[in-house]
């Protein structure tokens, strides 16, 4: 393997400066299970890799009406943390099922938005959860939405010298709901075919019948079954992965829905619009007919999940229908 | 140029100088020849390098050896009792056939380790979970999910 040093700053600042000091001989390190991978398979040749695990406090999850995720939070962090499977479900989702524990245990959430793959499993939760990411240079700070975070694939808009040093995801309004499905031909150690994210705010928990949701019928079914109830979606935001260049919001799918009652017909032509507004590609893992096809189905089912979650909130820790 | 880090290996402390590049996987395996410990895709994929980092299975071969100084590792070589017995997750896998070739062993009974010592009576998905980064070639998983499954007395 390439020889390289290894320095481990105290301070935020004493890593900017280090990371200005050797530019682009340097790479900046977190868990290391990208850069390592790519170091291994000579993507990348740096001199010098930059730790921020010597730096203290930066592994801390808090909750303050905003949720706060310092840079060096692990997946496995955030897959035990309660207030995140509760209030923001598709997060959780998400880590469940990314890499395995020996990966968790070490692979931290901002470094799987830095390295911005398109297939990142925690990209779209946290755009349907409107996250804002806290940057850091030598300039000063500043704080992007993630949806202008990614510029491309394996590109963001973090400068030379800049690192991320916080993710703020607001306090959902009330009786939101959301979840994330990764389409993958394995249970585990795959990478997504898809990835879609739901995040549905109703007028509120209560319906007459909720154990209507615990039908095994189809969701047409279902959703007929609820229409008289009239929920009305107060907010929605839909997140799709692995369909375009980077990970995208459904913009057109989502503005259907906004201030709507909850239909049948309606939530299938939310889902019908998002899989034409996505621009999938042909790829090994899949073609684009067919990401279309799955993105209209399981844009479907995670709304579905998403107000199980509001109306049977009890189910949110142990999910027993993909819908 | 050499760096010097120190950590506790199963219950003794440690100093090395060591290549600042090397993997923790590396530095077990070549530098202090401990090698219970398995490479197989050296990638991160397959659990056959998996060690216990202050308790929490990780992979050794993408782990940089630099980042262990000052804390606690154990791998299979530290499972073993004072007087020499093998652990009771070891015996487990032998009374249950789960071990063939035995490549993929000593990675699956750390995970297993781990699981059991957070969760000592875990359900079967709760194991097969645990294992999910841990590949094995020849038992077809079920001898393995038996053996933890016995181990944990159940
Ligand atoms: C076997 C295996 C399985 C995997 N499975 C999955 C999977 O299922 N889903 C998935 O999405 N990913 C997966 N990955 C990819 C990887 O584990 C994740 O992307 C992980 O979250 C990266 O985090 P890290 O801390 O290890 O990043 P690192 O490797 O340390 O860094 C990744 C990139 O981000 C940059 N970076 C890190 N932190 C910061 C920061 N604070 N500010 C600025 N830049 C930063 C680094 O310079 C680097 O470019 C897998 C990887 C392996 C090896
Ligand atoms: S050798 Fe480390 S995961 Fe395969
Ligand atoms: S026993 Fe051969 S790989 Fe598991």
């Amino acid at each position: 393997m390439k020889k390289f040093d290894y320095l481990k700053p105290r301070t935020i600042d004493e890593a900017l400066s280090l990371l200005n000091q050797y530019g682009k001989r340097a790479k900046l390190v977190a868990g290391g299970t990208d850069v390592m991978v790519m170091i291994k398979q000579k993507r990348i040749s740096p001199d010098v890799l930059i730790s921020l695990s010597g730096i203290t406090g930066l592994d801390q999850i808090q909750y303050d009406g905003a949720l706060r995720i310092g840079p060096m939070v692990t997946h496995r962090q955030i897959e035990k943390s309660q207030v995140i499977r509760k209030e923001f479900s598709a997060l959780a989702d998400a880590v469940d099922v990314l890499g395995s524990i020996q990966i968790r245990n070490v692979a931290t959430i901002a470094g799987n938005i830095c390295n911005a793959a398109p297939s990142a499993d925690t990209a779209t939760p946290l755009l349907v959860l409107g996250a804002q990411v806290k940057i850091k240079g030598l300039k000063g700070e500043r704080t992007v939405s993630i949806e202008s975070f990614f510029k491309g694939p394996g590109e963001t808009v973090l400068e030379e010298g800049e690192l991320v040093t916080e993710l703020i995801i607001p306090k959902p309004l009330p009786f939101t709901g959301s979840a994330y499905w990764k389409h993958q031909r394995r249970l585990a150690l795959d990478l997504p075919i898809l990835g879609v994210s739901v995040l549905l705010s109703l007028d509120r928990n209560r319906i007459s019948c909720p154990d209507i949701l615990c039908a095994t019928s189809p969701i047409s079914t279902v959703l007929h079954a609820m229409e008289q109830e009239g929920l009305v979606c107060k907010e929605v935001r839909i997140g799709l992965g692995v369909a375009a260049p980077t990970p995208m919001r459904a913009i057109k799918a989502e503005g259907l829905l906004r201030g709507k009652r909850i239909s049948d017909e309606l939530l299938q032509e939310v889902a019908e619009t998002a899989s034409n507004e996505a621009q999938p590609r042909d790829t090994i893992r899949a073609e684009a007919w067919y990401r279309r096809e799955m993105i209209r189905v399981l844009v479907r089912r995670m709304a579905m999940r998403s107000i199980e979650r509001v109306i049977r909130p009890e189910e949110t820790v142990f999910p027993t229908r993909a819908w | 140029m050499k760096k010097s880090i120190s950590f506790v290996l199963n219950g003794e402390p440690v100093r090395a100088e060591i290549e600042p590049h090397l993997t923790l996987l590396h530095l077990l395996r070549d530098e202090l020849e401990l090698t219970g410990t398995k490479e197989g895709c050296g990638m991160g994929e397959c659990g056959a390098c998996t060690v216990l980092l202050d308790g929490r299975p990780v992979n050794s071969c993408i782990l940089p050896a630099m980042e262990v100084d000052g804390k606690n590792v154990t791998t299979i070589e530290g499972l073993i009792d004072a007087q020499g017995n093998l652990h009771p997750i070891q015996k487990a896998f032998i009374e249950h056939g789960a071990i063939q070739c035995g490549f993929c062993t000593p990675g699956m009974v750390l995970s297993a380790k781990a699981l059991l010592d957070e969760n000592p009576k875990p359900t079967e998905e709760e194991i097969r979970n645990a294992i999910a980064g841990n590949l094995c070639r020849c038992t077809g998983y079920l001898q393995i999910v038996q053996a933890i499954k016995a181990a944990s007395n159940q």
